[in-house]
């Protein structure tokens, strides 16, 4: 019993950590991504491995910036979490195209305690980590991890869209709310806005459910950063790209863990 | 000094009577279906590298409770071709193209070159668009190539399938 309960805590320590880092997928679904006037739309967010049913847990909203078009924020309204999913709706009122991101910044700790040998971790923020691990830890293990998870939505014509030079981020060469079947789009990575070069980039069919195969597109980023998927047919799609590097705010942290994601809606 | 007079001249009092036309005929087919709308139609003109050259006729629900542009704007982008190409870049009501929804049946635009729907064409080659999508109903979207300036009168028709009966394009040089 002692000993499935340490594994459940585990696991779930496992869960939080991976949170960012993939093991599951983290997704906004928009009710809309192309509205021709100023209107209402209200967006899903939710953690899962099935693309997009919301089956496992919610995604927090607790980081979520809704970005307008003249780049002011607009705060989310009737937000609400359930034990799947989370909710929230958004009056678009300008013309132009909204970035809906949610960013998880995180730092994880793992350790062996002194006198008994057990393994511990921890998981707080680059300011509160250090005052969690004990001064006598042993063998002590730092991560950082930022993720992103955004999606799009565009009211009239669509706008540009401004990268924000921290993490991974995607550059829209192409905008993300003007994507068609068949049609070849354009995209780059950027870490701390550098371009991020020879990344890989999945992009995965929603509706995955229903298929035997997760139909997975693979490409890489170039020398730019930049990157091109032609869409084979119209639905929501996530696209994902994960990188490593050291470049940590956190001193004891060796690795920071980059994660970026994004529902795309591909018309007929 | 005076030559360039006299081709001034000659093209503002010839203009007018050159202007080439341009007819489409668009036949909304009697559908039947327990709840029916009639749908919203967009024609419009596409170069050949896909720039609009001009919207001919738009149809939506234009009654206005409040909403200056019409009621029906909301689902205007649901003419996705045509918001993609152009829809999105203007602003509605447009007087001469833009008007309330039709019933079934045969309806008939001209476009004179050099009109707010038609402005002048360059020569070369051109299409012809049509797109039809109804509320609780399909889309459809159909094109007809062509030359601009015609060289005679001529007309082509297309035949729609499920939102759209036959639309004719008719060119008078």
């Amino acid at each position: 019993m002692k000993i499935q309960l340490r594994i459940a805590a585990l696991a779930i320590a496992l869960s939080a950590a991976a949170g960012t880092a993939g093991a599951h997928n983290l997704w906004l679904l928009p009710s809309s991504t192309v509205l021709s006037k100023a209107d209402w739309i209200t967006v899903d967010a939710a953690v899962s491995n099935d693309l997009f049913f919301f089956n496992h847990r919610p995604l927090s909203l607790e980081h979520l910036v809704v970005t307008a078009p003249d780049g002011s924020t607009v705060a989310p309204e009737n937000a609400a979490s359930g034990k799947l999913r989370s909710v929230f709706d958004l009056d678009l009122k300008q013309s132009g195209t909204y970035r809906i991101a949610v960013l998880n910044e995180g730092v994880f700790a793992r350790w062996k305690d002194k006198t008994s040998g057990q393994a511990k971790r921890a998981r707080g923020t680059p300011e509160s980590i250090a005052g969690q691990i004990p001064a006598d830890a042993q063998e002590v293990e730092v991560t950082q991890s930022a993720g992103r998870v955004e999606t799009f939505v565009t009211v009239g014509k669509p706008s540009q869209l401004k990268p924000g030079g921290k993490g991974l981020e995607l550059v829209t060469l192409s905008n993300p709310t003007d994507l068609v079947k068949g049609e070849k789009a354009s995209f780059a990575l950027q870490i701390d806005g550098q371009p991020a070069h020879e990344l890989e980039v999945t992009v995965t069919p929603g509706n995955s459910r229903y298929r035997d195969s997760l139909n997975e597109i693979k490409t890489k980023t170039d020398a730019k950063g930049v990157f091109s998927i032609t869409w084979p047919q119209a639905g929501m799609y996530w696209l994902e790209a994960t990188a490593r590097d050291n470049k940590t705010s956190q001193p004891r942290a060796k690795e920071r863990r980059l994660s970026y994601a994004a529902t795309l809606e591909v018309m007929p | 000094m005076q030559v360039r007079y006299s081709l001034t001249l000659a093209a503002l009092c010839g203009a007018p009577a050159l202007a080439a036309s341009l007819s489409v005929s668009i036949e909304v087919p009697r559908l039947s279906v327990a709840e029916y709308h009639r749908p919203y139609v967009a024609a419009w003109v596409e170069r050949a590298d896909q720039s609009v050259a001009g919207t001919l006729a738009l149809w939506y629900d234009t009654r206005t409770k409040g909403n200056a542009e019409g009621e029906g704007t909301k689902w205007l982008k649901d003419l996705r071709q045509w918001w993609r190409r152009t829809g999105r870049e203007l602003s509605l009501p447009i007087d001469g193209v833009s008007g309330a929804t039709r019933p079934a049946g045969t309806h008939a635009i001209n476009v004179n070159e050099g009109s707010v729907a038609l402005p002048k064409l360059e020569p070369g080659a051109y299409k012809l668009y049509v797109e039809a999508v109804r509320e609780v109903g399909g889309r459809e979207i159909v094109n007809s190539p062509f030359q601009w300036p015609p060289a005679k009168a001529a007309t082509s028709s297309i035949a729609g399938h499920t939102e759209l009966g036959e639309v004719k394009l008719g060119l008078t040089p």
